[in-house]
Formats: structure tokens, sequence, C-alpha cells
């Protein structure tokens, strides 16, 4: 299978890719793990594809106080293997390992997910339990954008078409919380028809608060902000948890397809929001 | 090298494949995985799926695994790429993973054999010593479809165990061997 024709620019930094997206139809390359399979299928039929593989300097992690700051083209694999992103967000760090396979890994990035906003993959979900910002550079310099707005429909974000992510700024967990990524793949993609992240504090046995990440479910990853609240005050106990997290799929269009039908996806959404949430309040208090 | 052209054209594509350096001009649609095998007529690196679910295109690039039908050859310019030509030495001794699939029976078709000793290579190199699920893990993206999952699984312990130094290249085979005289007449 071979996409359709299309040309080719690899610019040497954001500034000259973003001069490059005036071209109409034009997207950009990072991975193209999420994008070449789609033009294979010709579902996404670009004039230009921008490379910003070649552009130096996009590929890192690092620590700032209470931020991970990771470069457009870091993949998988390099923040399976991030000394930083262990000691800053080990939730992350196990998450990753969820994705694909090795070699997926080897090429897909973290930046690329969030901006193909795919929704049932598995990244979004643990974007948005961590909170953070999204830094992109467009014509007009840059700017930062909320995580807990970045995320608008399905493979639609809040990135404006001439904007490309520079630099994804997760916050790190906080101290002595505990965070957990739960996830029911489909077995042959590894896509998750669920995957639900929960970063979790707990003081005196009773959980202070909770940030939850749902993905697979409905049209878009998004935030339960009912069942965290509703966890505030609870006692780590299975019951009082199961009880706060039944309204995890409340309000949302839950998608249906040939893997998982409506109803399935929902109490997918409340079993694994438990169980995350169970796992990373038992994680907490413990690094 | 930085190309910005924005209309449709050729571009020169160079690489270093199995160390030889290759130049040779592509479309950009062009995949990795056909501009290894029809254009550098290096037809080691198989194309099963497509889609990037089978790894039968799984080669090194930069030293790391990856699946050349999801790259575009373009994306490939000025790499370092291994295949499978690459493993055996220029003589024909074959590399110790290669070794321990023809011990171990690890392939039986052998379609998907090349991607499965790249994606082991990568393995065994991140983690010497994986357990029997970790290899099962590190195999996610590799399908096999005689489904000889068993001896392929024995085949990548056995080339780590190789490696390691744990056991010989070249493994003694008692059962079948005609200078075993110590086991004639056992039945």
């Amino acid at each position: 299978m071979f996409p359709a024709k299309f040309a080719y620019a690899a610019p040497s930094s954001l500034e000259e890719a973003v001069g490059l997206l005036d071209t109409e139809d034009s997207k950009i390359l990072a991975g193209g793990h999420s994008l070449l399979p789609l033009m294979k299928l010709r579902l996404a039929q670009p004039r230009l594809l921008v490379d910003i593989g070649r552009i130096p300097g996009l590929s890192y992690t690092r620590r700032e106080n209470g931020v991970l700051a990771i470069g457009a083209m870091t993949t998988y694999r390099d923040i399976g293997l991030s000394a930083e992103a262990a000691s800053a967000a080990p939730v992350l760090v196990d998450a990753v390992q969820e994705v694909g396979d090795p070699q997926v890994r080897a090429k897909g990035t973290l930046a690329g997910a969030l901006a193909h906003a795919d929704p049932a993959g598995d990244l979004p979900a643990v974007a948005l339990a961590l909170g953070g910002s999204i830094r992109a550079v467009g014509s007009g310099g840059e700017r930062d954008l909320d995580l807990d707005s970045f995320f608008v429909d399905m493979l639609t974000t809040a990135l404006g078409e001439k904007e490309i992510i520079r630099e994804v700024r997760l916050n790190a967990q906080p101290a002595g919380s505990g965070a957990a990524y739960q996830k029911f793949d489909q077995p042959a993609s590894h896509y998750a028809l669920t995957g639900v992240c929960a970063v979790v504090s707990v003081q005196n046995g009773a959980i202070s608060s909770a940030r939850i990440g749902v993905t697979g479910v409905g049209p878009k990853a998004y935030r339960p902000t009912a069942v965290e609240q509703a966890l505030a005050g609870k006692r780590v106990e299975e019951e009082a948890v199961k009880a706060a997290v039944q309204t995890v799929a409340d309000g949302i269009d839950v998608q249906g397809d040939i893997h998982a039908s409506p109803d399935y996806r929902a109490h997918l959404a409340r079993v694994l929001t438990r169980r995350a949430v169970l796992e990373a309040a038992g994680r907490a208090g413990k690094s | 090298m930085a190309q910005t052209q924005t209309e449709p054209g050729m571009h020169t594509v160079a690489v270093t494949v199995n160390g030889t350096r290759y130049s040779r001009e592509v479309e950009p649609r062009q995949l990795l995985v056909y501009f290894i095998r029809e254009q550098l007529g290096l037809t080691g690196t198989h194309v099963g799926c497509d889609t990037s679910q089978c790894g039968a295109c799984t080669i090194l690039m930069n030293g790391v695994a990856v699946k050349s039908c999801t790259i575009l050859a373009v994306q490939a310019d000025g790499a370092d790429i291994k295949t499978i030509e690459g493993y055996a030495e220029p003589g024909g001794k074959l590399h110790p993973i290669q070794q321990a699939f023809w011990e171990e029976h690890g392939l039986q078709c052998g379609f998907c054999t090349p991607g499965m000793v790249v994606t082991i290579d990568q393995l065994l190199r991140d983690n010497p010593n994986p357990s029997e699920a970790e290899v099962r893990r590190g195999l996610d993206g590799n399908l096999c479809r005689c489904t000889g999952y068993q001896n392929i699984v024995r085949s990548a312990l056995s080339a780590g165990r190789k490696l390691r130094g744990e056991e010989p290249f070249e493994k003694p085979d008692t059962a079948m061997s005609e200078a075993a005289p110590a086991t004639a007449g056992a039945h």
C-alpha cells in the first residue's frame, strides 16, 4: 500500500516548518506511526508533508521544578529509558510500555499522539490525569495550551491549523501521591477499548485528591470531574471507591464498534477507574 | 540534509546499509521497506502486512529496531541501517541469534524470521538476560503465521545464553550426533 502522492519538506527549524504549513492540505510528520497508516488507507491525503524529524534539539526529557518537559520528537522508547521521566512521572513510563509494540514505540512520539488525539490512544488519559500544558509554536510565536481544554473532539485538538507542538509539559506526580494506568486493550492493535489513569493523594487512609483521565470511552479523552470530587474524602476501600466512580461515563457520548458496545465500554470505565484509583492509592506515600 | 521542496518531486536518499553506502532517487511516498527491497535489491527484509502489525519488515535504523513499512525512505536519508543480510559473517558463519534459530527449530516457513531475528537483537541488547515472559512481550510486534512461537521463544532464550557465554555457539546435539557412542544402544 502506498500513500497518494505528496510533496515532502524537511525544514531545519520549527519556525521554518510553521511557514511551510501555509501550503494547503499540509500535515506535520513526526514519528509517522499514526499518520502514515492513515495515508496508506487514503484516509489522509495531504499535499505536503512537513517532516520535523530533522530539526535539531527536539528530542529530550527535562525536569523543570514540578514539570516534566518532553520535546516534540521524543519517542515512547526515549520516555521509557528516561531517568527524568521515571522520577517525575513513573506512571507515564508505565503507560508508554502499553502503546503498540517495541518497534512502534521506537518511532511514535508523545507529542504526535497528543496532537493526533486518537479516541483510543493511551497517552491522552495519562496527560489529563497528570495535567500540564502543551507549548505550541505558530506564526505569532509560542503559546501554552492547558491540557484540560486541549482535546476538543475526535481527532481534534485546540491546536491551530498552523501550530506545531514544541514541547509537552506534564506536571510531575505530586510528592506522596500514587498513580496508575489501567487498560483493557484490543488484543491485535493494543489500542485501548478503555484506559484509565489515576493520580491519587492519600491522607490518614482517605483520598485527599484524585485526578483521573479516561480514554477509549468517548470521542475524546476526558476527565470525569464529578468522580474526582466524589472520591475526595473517601476511605481507600473497595466499596467506597466503587460507589464513587459509578458516574465515570455519565454524560459521555460512549462509543460503540465491532469490538465493544457502548454499555460494555461504560462498564469497563467503571471497573478500570475503580482499579486504577485503588492501585494508585496503594502506591501513595511510598515514594 | 534539509530539503524544503514544496512541490512533488524526486529526492535523493543516501544511506549506509550493512556497511555499504547507497544513494538513490525516490518519490516522497516510497516506503523504506520497498526502497530496501526493490531499489537496493536486499530482499531479506519482508513485507507481511504493510500495516505495522506483523514485524516482518523490522530493521535496525541507527541501531534501533523499527518497522520499515511505516517509515518513508526520505526519512531515512543519512541513516545507518542494518538488515537481516548484515547478521551472518561474510564467510557464512551465522550470528548467534541465527544459530539459535537453527538449533531450536525457530523457523517453519521462515517468512517472519528476518524480523524476529532483528527484534530479538534489539531485545537482547536492551535486556541481555530476559525471562520467558519478557521475551514474549518483546515479540509483541512480530507475528508468526505458522504459529511457531514456542520455538521462537526458545530460540531467543538460547540466543541470550549464547551471547552471555553460558552456552557454546554450537550446542552439542547428543541425540542426533553420529559421534555420540555413549547413547548408542540406549533404546
